[in-house]
């Protein structure tokens, strides 16, 4: 039993992390159809220029910060300068250029910290709480517990607010969201640069955890796209239960079967209830009635 | 007119003829291709600034035979198909007398064939032990063998009265290799492997793979293999689920940044390691000791951290081809090999060198040595 609830514990954790990534994803595809490849990196940036601003003296809050203001204007900029140009472009060419992005990202990131990984120290310390038999880390937990509150703020701002309908009205219709006079640029602005925060603040809060290296966003980029497509491409919940699925399946096999199978099940899962939800799990259906 | 015309075309052959024949200040061309970029880049950058940096000193020292060296080194970014290109490069348009790299078994099984075939000797810089086995008559290698850390490991085991081992692996050419080497090494020494588990380089929890083995009765030990972060990953679960199993690693896990990034968890984790990382605990007395030293403040002056034991192995190689080429007084790529497979008692960093015909990598176990962390540092273990 307590073997099973250490799996569900792993699961959660690792789940969780994938949640936000694909929650990133939803976020820009709902704003610009673009499926946002760099959203990984984003994550990565989030942790390394938190080390990179705690080397520089800064304390731990101001450093996330400071990463967090940075990661959005770098996402801000990769919508200026290479998204917003390229408009016209066939959605997939836009998505070629996500993945530029990231191995620009990547790049660029390696050449200015190096390729070693880093550290950064937990929030709540480290000692693992014990719950009937199995442990989990503070961290963890709060990893567990940030995600749910992003997810809830994000369905706040998206239901309740008139920032978040002006989003979702340019999202749906661009022409029809300018022509009732939102500045359909500047929602577009907002979702890359929101996407890219929630991505760089949940790197803050896994780095205690998982490390922090230059390379850790490509990984990450797969399984959150993974989560995304399982759950629903485009729908936030469906962010949060496909990063779950993908994060608990992933430890049940590692721990039931063999580890070696371990990416293996969580991708056969995925098919399988792609077959049976061909938009995911709680996505809507892409053909939209006249 | 005719006259003229015969005296230009003679001149012109004679300028061709001279500038084929090597002049005394004419450079010996060393190539080398490392992994400066993509996943094996920590192997390949410590590497590359040890290359740069002795071959300026021997150049700064006067050169090789009265002739400066010249370095030709490529960046194959840990990629077989980039490396491949490269070496034909070295071989055809930079016509370099002798090699040193790549940083990894696959690359170095990729390219091995282009230097055979133009017979040019190559000294690689991986661990994987086909390299040189069965030998081939120009590729060297400096590494320590995944199979000397396996039979290094089997024997600390055997001593320690082990009889059931768990294996936790990851799915990367440094743990894949060090799993298929012991398997067959502890098998034959009679230990029994209770668990065959992997994770994948940039996994964030091991805990499942940990716990299922945790909940195995009768395990005596768990030897973990891989490279970078996971390896403190691993050592973090393994701290966090407080499994009293004694924990082995291979020497990807012997550096300084290993101990930090697993913090306490890593207390009493029993680890091979080369010479280089407990250099300063060895016996004055040890005839490796200076060398290893001198190099380990050299690095540590260039780069501002701990010597790293891969660009230790670039050194050797670079040492070992200088040798050679000294003992030769030959920079002919024939000659280079000759040299190279009859160098003895040759002390690098990495251990003391003696190739022979049917021994391409020269060093043994003894150069080898088991440590323990304890307080956040190396102890020679017992």
């Amino acid at each position: 039993m307590s073997e099973f609830l250490q799996f569900i514990l792993a699961g959660m954790t690792v789940g969780a992390i994938y949640s936000v990534v694909a929650l990133g994803f939803t976020m820009v595809f709902n704003a610009s159809g673009v499926v946002n490849f760099a959203q990984g990196e984003f994550v990565m940036l989030g942790g390394m220029l938190t080390v990179y601003g705690m080397a520089l003296g800064m304390p731990y809050s101001v450093a996330a910060l400071f990463a967090v203001v940075a990661t959005s204007l770098i996402s801000v900029a990769l919508y200026d300068f290479a998204i917003r140009p390229a408009r016209g472009a066939p959605v997939y060419a836009l998505i070629i250029i996500t993945v530029g992005a990231s191995i620009l990202i990547r790049g660029l990131t390696k050449i200015a910290f190096g390729t070693g990984p880093r550290d950064l120290p937990p929030l709540l310390g480290d000692e693992p709480v014990r719950v009937a038999g199995a442990v989990i880390l503070p961290q963890s937990m709060l990893v567990i517990a940030s995600t749910l509150a992003i997810y809830l703020c994000l369905w706040l701002l998206l239901q309740k607010t008139l920032l978040g309908h002006a989003v979702v009205a340019s999202a749906n219709n661009r022409m029809a969201a300018q022509m009732v006079g939102i500045d359909v640029d500047v929602m577009t602005r907002f979702s890359f640069s929101l996407s890219a925060a929630i991505g760089a603040f949940s790197g803050i809060l896994i780095s205690p955890i998982t490390l922090v290296s230059y390379d850790m966003g490509t990984m990450l980029a797969l399984k959150g796209f993974a989560a995304a497509i399982l759950g629903g491409m485009g729908s936030p919940l469906g962010a949060i239960l496909g990063g779950v699925l993908v994060g608990l399946s992933e430890a049940m096999s590692a721990g039931y079967l063999s580890s070696q199978y371990k990416d293996a099940t969580a991708f056969v899962i995925i098919i399988l209830v792609l077959f049976v939800f061909p938009n995911g799990l709680v996505g809507k259906s892409g053909h939209e009635r006249v | 007119m005719k006259h003229i015309g015969i005296f230009a075309l003679a001149t012109a052959v004679a300028l061709t003829l001279s500038s084929g024949v090597a002049t005394a200040a004419d450079p010996i061309k060393i190539g080398a291709i490392v992994s400066k970029s993509g996943p094996a880049s920590f192997l390949g950058e410590p590497q590359d600034v040890t290359l740069r940096h002795y071959v300026k000193k021997i150049n700064d020292a006067g050169g090789l035979l009265g002739r400066p060296l010249e370095l030709v080194l490529y960046d194959d970014a840990t990629d077989a198909n980039v490396a491949r290109t490269f070496a034909s490069r070295l071989v055809d348009s930079d016509k370099v007398v002798a090699v040193i790299g790549p940083s990894t078994t696959g690359v170095t099984l990729a390219i091995a064939p282009v230097f055979e075939d133009a017979k040019i000797p190559m000294i690689s810089l991986a661990a994987g032990v086909e390299i040189v086995d069965p030998v081939r008559a120009y590729v060297f290698k400096t590494p320590h063998t995944d199979r000397m850390v396996c039979r290094k490991i089997a024997v600390d085991m055997k001593a320690r009265n082990f009889k059931r081992v768990a294996l936790l692996n990851g799915t990367d050419g440094a743990g894949k290799t060090l799993r298929s080497e012991c398997l067959v090494i502890f098998k034959s020494v009679g230990l029994e492997i209770s668990a065959d588990e992997s994770f994948n380089p940039n996994d964030s929890d091991m805990t499942p793979q940990l716990t299922k083995i945790k909940n195995l009765p009768g395990v005596d030990a768990l030897l973990i293999g891989g490279f970078g972060q996971a390896l403190a990953v691993v050592t973090r679960n393994y701290g966090q689920l407080s499994i009293k199993t004694p924990m082995y690693q291979a020497h990807g896990a012997a550096s300084q940044t290993y101990i930090k990034l697993s913090g306490k968890a890593s207390e009493g984790v029993r680890v091979t390691s080369p010479l280089l990382v407990i250099v300063d605990k060895l016996p004055d007395s040890d005839p490796l000791k200076a060398g290893a030293l001198e190099y380990a403040k050299t690095m540590r002056a260039i780069t501002g951290a701990e010597a790293s034991t891969f660009g230790g192995y670039s050194y050797d190689a670079l040492m070992l081809i200088v040798n050679a080429i000294r003992k030769a007084n030959s920079a002919d790529p024939k000659a280079i090999r000759d040299a190279l497979e009859v160098t003895r008692g040759f002390a690098g960093v990495t251990g003391v060198f003696n190739m022979s015909k049917d021994n391409h990598l020269g060093i043994d176990e003894s150069s080898f040595y088991m440590v323990d962390i304890r307080d956040g540092g190396w102890k020679l273990a017992q």
